[in-house]
């Protein structure tokens, strides 16, 4: 690794001063992404700033019914929460499909979110990757693409999302909470907090350099059958190739969000309301743009939807 | 390049305190094996792939080729030293023995400790991906151990023996 030079902050507001008076920062929560990638010479921050100790580490009821869960809550937390267990099953089933019981022990909630690519391209550093070298180009278009993206993508990157608890967050319509230079506190609606990657696939999200996570919010619980499957090349412990969240009530579609097809958690928004699992899926798979290797996630997704409407309708009656 | 100023960090490892001055760099893994030399804690993958370094910090599993020394502050850290002795095993560590739970015994340490923790995870109701019902207690089910384990990777595959010792630990062995 780099040499860089660490601090500890006790409050949102001392990480959010550390990180203006230090570009070039970075904050540090489970670790488990970052430091991965700060051993493969991915990312070479100067100056750690870890966030472990600010106190976000708790989950409270909303006054509207929700949930605010804390950016610090581990990942096996947020899954064995009793409230997130009954209200909202499609996040405990997302959080524990993912990564392992070690990781998920070590994970927060901001981290998860802030998880960069699996592209394996992403990952050598003797190739091109508009991600890790902006215009350096994308060794990925023309190259093995099997678990690369068909929906999203530019001409600039072709890689997906990998987070399965963010596609359960879509389907849920989260809002990520933050804190910013000055103190100043956003509100940034799931939907847009994850950007495609256009010409500038190294800006992911709409976070601004030293912005702090804080929180996400969950709206009101939804209710219905809420299920998640995904599918992986290993029974366990790997990255998907495809998820499929669904929430469901008497076999018609309520929520529906995709994991491991595009360059972000997909929401299919046009296909909710709908009880046809062909038909929502010809709407979600409109303007795909697959390669020869990463074609079968069409059929796949087509048929995981399938099985999991017809496994939640059963589950209903 | 220049060097970092090393920093002074205080852990208590297996019920030891020790005080150690690091490069902020040096992960809880080189921490434990290169500056307390406590060697049973192995490096597999250093990349979080493979679990060979678990330990328990406060008592829950993680994996400690990931995670900073000078993260770990005042927090207790459980190795397999501190679970048992050639003369004094954990009664994990002798079913293990017993069923032939390794070959080259390289992830032995880290799946041993990851048995001893599935355990508990399962015992206070922390769902996984093959559990059923979310709200119900969770069964102490081959299905749901296989799973828990799957974080733990074993070259020499001796994952039915290992599955046999955990059987066995929990007092269900032939
Ligand atoms: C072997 C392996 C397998 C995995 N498999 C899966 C899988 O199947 N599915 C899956 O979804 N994930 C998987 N993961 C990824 C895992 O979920 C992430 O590594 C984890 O969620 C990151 O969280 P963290 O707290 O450790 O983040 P860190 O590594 O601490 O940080 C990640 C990023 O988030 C930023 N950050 C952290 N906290 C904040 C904050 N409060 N505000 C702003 N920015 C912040 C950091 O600066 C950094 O850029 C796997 C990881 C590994 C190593
Ligand atoms: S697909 Fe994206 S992440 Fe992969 S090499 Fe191309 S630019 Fe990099
Ligand atoms: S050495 Fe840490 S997981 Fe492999
Ligand atoms: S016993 Fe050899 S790797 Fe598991």
């Amino acid at each position: 690794m780099k040499p860089f030079s660490y601090e500890r902050v006790a409050s949102p507001g001392e990480a959010v001063e550390a990180a203006a008076a230090r570009p070039g920062a970075r904050f540090i929560a489970g670790g488990t992404n970052l430091l991965d990638l700060m051993k493969l010479g991915i990312e070479a921050p100067q100056h750690l700033i870890d966030v472990n100790r600010l106190g976000l580490d708790t989950i409270e009821p909303t006054a509207e019914g929700g949930l605010r869960i804390g950016a610090l809550v581990r990942n096996a937390d947020l899954a064995a929460d009793r409230r997130v267990r009954r209200d909202y099953a499609v996040l405990a089933r997302a959080l524990v499909s993912g990564a392992s019981g070690q990781l998920r022990n070590k994970a927060t909630t901001a981290g998860n979110l802030m998880q960069r690519t699996r592209c394996p391209y992403f990952y050598n550093t003797d190739m091109p990757c508009n991600k890790r070298r902006p215009g350096s180009g994308c060794a990925a278009i023309g190259g093995l693409t099997h678990n690369l993206a068909v929906l999203g993508v530019s001409d600039a990157c072709i890689a997906t999302h990998p987070s399965d608890m963010c596609v359960a967050l879509r389907a849920l319509d989260a809002t990520v909470e933050t804190v910013g230079a000055g103190g100043r506190a956003r509100s940034i609606p799931i939907a847009a907090f994850h950007r495609l990657p256009g010409d500038r696939p190294d800006i992911e999200t709409a976070l601004e350099p030293g912005e702090l996570i804080t929180a996400v919010t969950l709206p009101a619980p939804l209710g219905g059958v809420q299920l998640y499957r995904k599918v992986r090349e290993r029974a366990s412990y790997a990255f998907a190739n495809l998820t499929v969240a669904l929430v469901a009530e008497e076999g018609q579609i309520v929520r529906l969000a995709f994991g491991g097809l595009a360059a972000k958690p997909w929401r299919v928004e046009v296909a909710e309301g709908g009880d046809d699992a062909d038909l929502a899926a010809d709407l979600a798979l409109a303007g795909a743009t697959p390669t020869e290797d990463n074609a079968y996630k069409l059929p796949l997704a087509r048929r995981t939807l399938k099985a999991t409407l017809a496994q939640a309708t059963e589950v209903r009656s | 390049m220049t060097a970092t100023p090393r920093l002074p960090v205080t852990l208590s490892v297996n019920g030891e305190t020790r005080t150690l001055t690091l490069d902020p760099r040096v992960t809880l893994l080189d921490a434990l094996r290169e500056h307390l030399l406590l060697t049973g804690t192995k490096k597999g993958c250093d990349q979080g792939q493979c679990g060979a370094c678990t330990v328990l910090v406060n008592g829950r599993r993680i994996n400690s080729c990931l995670s900073l020394a000078v993260m770990h502050e005042g927090d207790e850290i459980s190795t397999i030293e501190g679970l048992g002795t050639p003369e004094a095993l954990h009664p994990m560590q002798a079913a293990f023995i017993e069923h032939d739970g390794f070959q080259c015994g390289y992830c032995t340490p880290g799946q041993i400790l990851s048995s001893l923790s599935v355990i508990e995870e399962i015992r206070a109701g922390v769902p996984s991906h093959v559990t059923g019902d979310l709200e119900a207690p969770i069964p102490l089910s081959d299905a749901e151990i296989r799973e828990r384990m799957s974080g733990n990777l074993c070259r020499c595959a001796a994952y039915p023996n290992i599955m046999a010792a955990i059987r066995d630990y929990l007092g269900e062995g032939a």
